[in-house]
């Protein structure tokens, strides 16, 4: 497809889109949203720019191959899943770490259990992407 | 001798001493036990257990196979896979131990199966030849069969007795004999012996396994491997044993073998192929005194068990020393060699005359024995003595073609210039056939240390075992043995013309080989036919299928399962849900009437935001928001490919009664089973739990988010897999293409 106006939107938009899935996985523990939604959010971004822009464009401006974003993905959550492992907890038990926690606020949660969202976000991401892609390219 | 050669060869010396010190032990009438737990919840144990029976077979698969491997070292030295070959051989080795030591029965399976592998890898060794594929592929096949058997036959002793162990179950009286489940039972673990130890009718695998090396051959599927079966009939006797059932299969299955073997023994002008069906012969004949529980039979089992081993790897090797020296292993070919192979003509003679039963070689007490054993037979004295008198005639005549015609025979020129083979090759024929003359002039020395204690585990006390001895007066098995040599001899003389009458026999005859053959390529067109018939490729009749097989399976489960019409009670409706039902209304409808795919696309997507809302009416933000992204991208990712497809050209509604009444059908139902899930009461323990253990124990306020990466976390894990995998595949299936597909 070749319209300049599409084109421009989707570079915008592509932008507005991943700042808005990274937003939405970060809140998703408390408020809807996480790592499926982030994941889902971000590959309609990239999707909506192969259109507008072409696959190979699109490729370039993901810099990694989508298969091996979703392998990454994977790895990760199992890796957060494993770390539960020094505490010695059972496989995929949350650990948290709240720095700054004070009596009233719990300051800034760090856990196992964002580290395995994000795992979530690349898998549901490069899963997508790597069938758009190849769907784009096939027809 | 290079390492790869020589490895082998220590690992089995040395465990040939370790077991070796346990003689003394075993033989004072002891049993030796240990027990580790491996899986206990499955009643796994790695136990072993060690008694005449284990022990014996354990001195002769290390013995032969340092033999063997020593042998091999230099039969194969230069060959490009020689490691890959002492990899194999040794690996089979430990699995041939662990099947005989292991106390459990499911890890004597494991061990079973093993050995059934490394066996396939050993036949299949010359892989660049077809005939070695086929024949490892076979023995795989017929061996794996008979293995599931067993192992059904293993489950069913273990539910019956309460135990995997097969020394408790021995000991419990009756457990089996008594049980409802003894015929299948029995059924079953022969189906695995009979199969692995090559009984008719599972016996044509034997002869073709014969394409492995020599050495292999010698050891696999002579002394050992073969034995596996005769060791599992042997291990249960005590549970087993004693019915008609019992007695009458293994007698009749024993003798038919031990006959037919023989005679086709003598068919055979390939010197390989002739011990390959003589040892057929004696797998029957161990079969058929194993029927038994009088102790002559169970000692003439025990003792023609080691008689056996010994002679035929020492001829088998004798016959690999030919083949390498010589070239040819045809008994048509091969006269006089005795000049230029002295020690091989000698450890050849001596183990045919414990072959054929001559004093006094261990082979003629083994014969005796067997003689003995086989008056004692409880079913029918004449009928096994018979069977026994013609086989072992035969294997006079046999031993009189592998071992002296080659050698001594002035029949013909013998082949020029052929060289003794090297000492290592000697070793083990020289060592073996020794032996069988050591203890045919001392028995009490193989009758004290190993018959004794094999016969107590066979039969439970070392009284019943009969002394072992050369002369045991002027008696039937003695006439017996008289009118044995001479029939063999006259059957000798005559073997010319006896070989012709049997090949015009056999090509005449239905072959089971052949049979074989058309039984693989009907399993292969069967399923061929199935598959085409079930994967049409067209993607409309997997959809039929699987819809239709939905609704009825449901349809049926709720008419069975569930009484009365779900209560209708009017809802409370408010005008959104009412815009919202027409909205999903007309996207079903837009979608069954366009003939554009993109129309149509669109109209699935209408539906489906038209879920998303009622997701949101009902307060369910998380999944509102994923159908909503999910149903976006599915229309995009259509839209890109429907551009390029052509316009739907769909059959007239009227035609398409079927698709109707499936989508109907499920609309209904589905309907109908939600209509029941809300009218009922709903369990909300689990609702309860996340709702209080969310934001205390896990930190968070989004439940749905709280249970997915942390309450069920293991469950996301998988899911996302399963999400990668699907990638995987569909990108599989969009980059093959259509050409590659078709060649």
């Amino acid at each position: 497809m070749n319209s300049v106006i599409l084109i421009a939107g989707a570079r915008l938009q592509a932008v507005l889109l991943l700042v808005f899935s990274a937003y939405m996985l970060l809140r998703g523990h408390n408020a809807p949203g996480g790592g499926f939604i982030g994941g889902l959010i971000a590959a309609t971004g990239f999707v909506v720019y192969a259109i507008a822009c072409g696959t190979a464009d699109a490729r370039k401006a993901l810099r990694f191959d989508p298969g091996s974003i979703a392998g990454a993905g994977l790895g990760i959550a199992l890796f957060a899943g494993l770390m539960a492992a020094l505490w010695g907890d059972a496989l995929f038990t949350g650990q948290w770490l709240f720095i700054g926690e004070t009596e009233d606020d719990k300051g800034i949660p760090l856990s196992t259990v964002l580290i395995f969202d994000i795992g979530v976000y690349l898998v549901v991401l490069g899963a997508i992407l790597s069938i758009a892609f190849s769907l784009e390219e096939a027809v | 001798m290079t390492p790869a050669g020589l490895i082998p060869v220590i690992i089995a010396g040395s465990l040939f001493i370790w077991f070796a010190q346990m003689i003394p032990v075993i033989g004072g009438g002891d049993t030796l036990r240990y027990v580790w737990e491996w899986v206990p919840s499955l009643g796994v144990n790695v136990s072993i257990y060690i008694d005449g029976l284990s022990l014996t077979f354990a001195l002769l698969i290390t013995g032969i196979g340092a033999l063997v491997m020593l042998y091999s070292a230099r039969y194969l030295a230069g060959h490009v896979h020689q490691a890959r070959f002492s990899l194999y051989l040794t690996s089979f080795m430990l699995a041939m131990i662990g099947l005989v030591i292991s106390d459990n029965l499911l890890a004597l399976f494991v061990f079973w199966e093993l050995t059934t592998i490394t066996s396939y890898l050993l036949i299949g060794f010359s892989h660049d030849t077809v005939k070695a594929r086929r024949s490892a592929l076979q023995a795989l096949m017929m061996t794996g069969v008979g293995g599931l058997a067993l192992l059904a036959g293993i489950i069913l002793i273990g539910t019956t007795a309460g135990t995997f162990e097969m020394s408790e179950i021995n000991a419990m009286d009756g457990v089996l004999k008594d049980s409802v489940m003894y015929l299948p039972i029995v059924l079953l673990v022969l189906a695995g012996a009979f199969t692995k130890s090559a009984q008719m009718p599972f016996h044509f695998w034997l002869p073709n396994a014969m394409a492995a090396p020599t050495p292999v051959s010698a050891y696999l599927h002579s002394a050992t491997m073969v034995k596996a079966g005769v060791y599992l009939m042997a291990r249960t006797h005590p549970s087993l044993a004693g019915t008609d059932f019992w007695l009458w299969t293994l007698t009749v299955f024993g003798a038919i073998t031990m006959v037919f073997a023989s005679v086709m023994a003598l068919r055979q002008t390939d010197l390989k192929l002739a011990l390959a069906y003589t040892t057929l012969m004696a797998l029957g004949a161990l079969t058929l005194l194993l029927g038994n529980e009088s102790g002559y039979t169970i000692t003439a089992a025990a003792t023609f068990l080691v008689v056996h081993s010994l002679y035929k790897a020492a001829l088998f090797l004798v016959v690999g020393i030919l083949d390498a020296q010589t070239g040819t292993r045809d008994a048509n070919s091969l006269f006089g060699l005795a000049r230029a192979l002295p020690i091989t003509a000698t450890a050849a003679a001596i183990a045919a005359f414990s072959m054929a039963g001559f004093p006094p070689f261990l082979g003629f007490i083994g014969k005796e024995l067997k003689y003995a054993g086989a008056i004692a037979v409880a079913s029918e004295p004449i009928f096994v003595a018979g069977a026994v008198l013609i086989s072992s005639a035969l294997m006079v005549t046999i031993a009189g073609i592998v071992s002296f015609r080659p050698f001594w025979s002035k029949s013909g020129t013998p082949i020029p210039n052929v060289k003794e083979a090297p000492w290592p090759m000697l070793v083990g024929p020289v060592v073996l056939a020794i032996l069988g003359a050591f203890f045919g002039i001392f028995p009490e020395t193989l009758a004290t240390t190993l018959v004794n204690p094999t016969v107590a585990a066979i039969i439970g006390n070392a009284e019943d075992a009969k002394e072992l001895q050369l002369w045991a007066g002027v008696n039937l098995p003695l006439f017996l043995s008289i009118a044995t040599f001479v029939l063999g001899f006259t059957l000798y003389f005559y073997k010319q013309k006896l070989r012709e009458i049997l090949i015009g026999m056999t090509t005449r005859g239905p072959s089971f080989d052949n049979g074989w053959d058309k039984l693989m390529a009907g399993i292969a067109s069967g399923s061929k036919a199935l598959t085409r018939m079930i994967q049409t490729g067209v993607l409309y009749h997997y959809m039929v299928v699987t819809f239709g097989t939905a609704l009825v399976v449901l349809a049926v489960t709720l008419w069975f399962r569930s009484t009365g019409i779900p209560a209708m009670g009017v809802p409370q409706v408010e005008l959104w849900d009412w815009l919202v039902f027409v909205l999903v209304l007309l996207g079903a409808i837009l979608t069954l009437v366009t003939n554009s795919r993109i129309t149509a696309i669109a109209g699935l997507g209408v539906v489906g935001i038209g879920m998303a809302m009622i997701f949101i009416l009902y307060s369910a933000p998380d999944v509102a928001i994923t159908q909503l992204l999910v149903e976006t991208l599915v229309v995009v990712l259509f839209a890109a490919a429907a551009l390029k497809l052509p316009h739907l050209t769909p059959e007239p509604l009227r035609k398409r009664w079927l698709d109707a009444l499936i989508a109907i059908g499920l609309g209904v139902v589905t309907t109908v089973i939600l209509l029941k899930v809300t009218t009922g009461p709903i369990d909300r323990e689990l609702t309860t739990f996340f709702e209080t253990a969310s934001w205390p124990e896990a930190f968070g306020q989004n439940i749905v988010n709280v249970i997915l990466v942390d309450f069920r976390a293991l469950d996301t894990f998988g899911e996302i897999a399963v999400v990668l995998i699907a990638a995987i595949s569909i990108f599989a299936l969009l980059k093959a293409k259509p050409e590659e597909e078709e060649q």
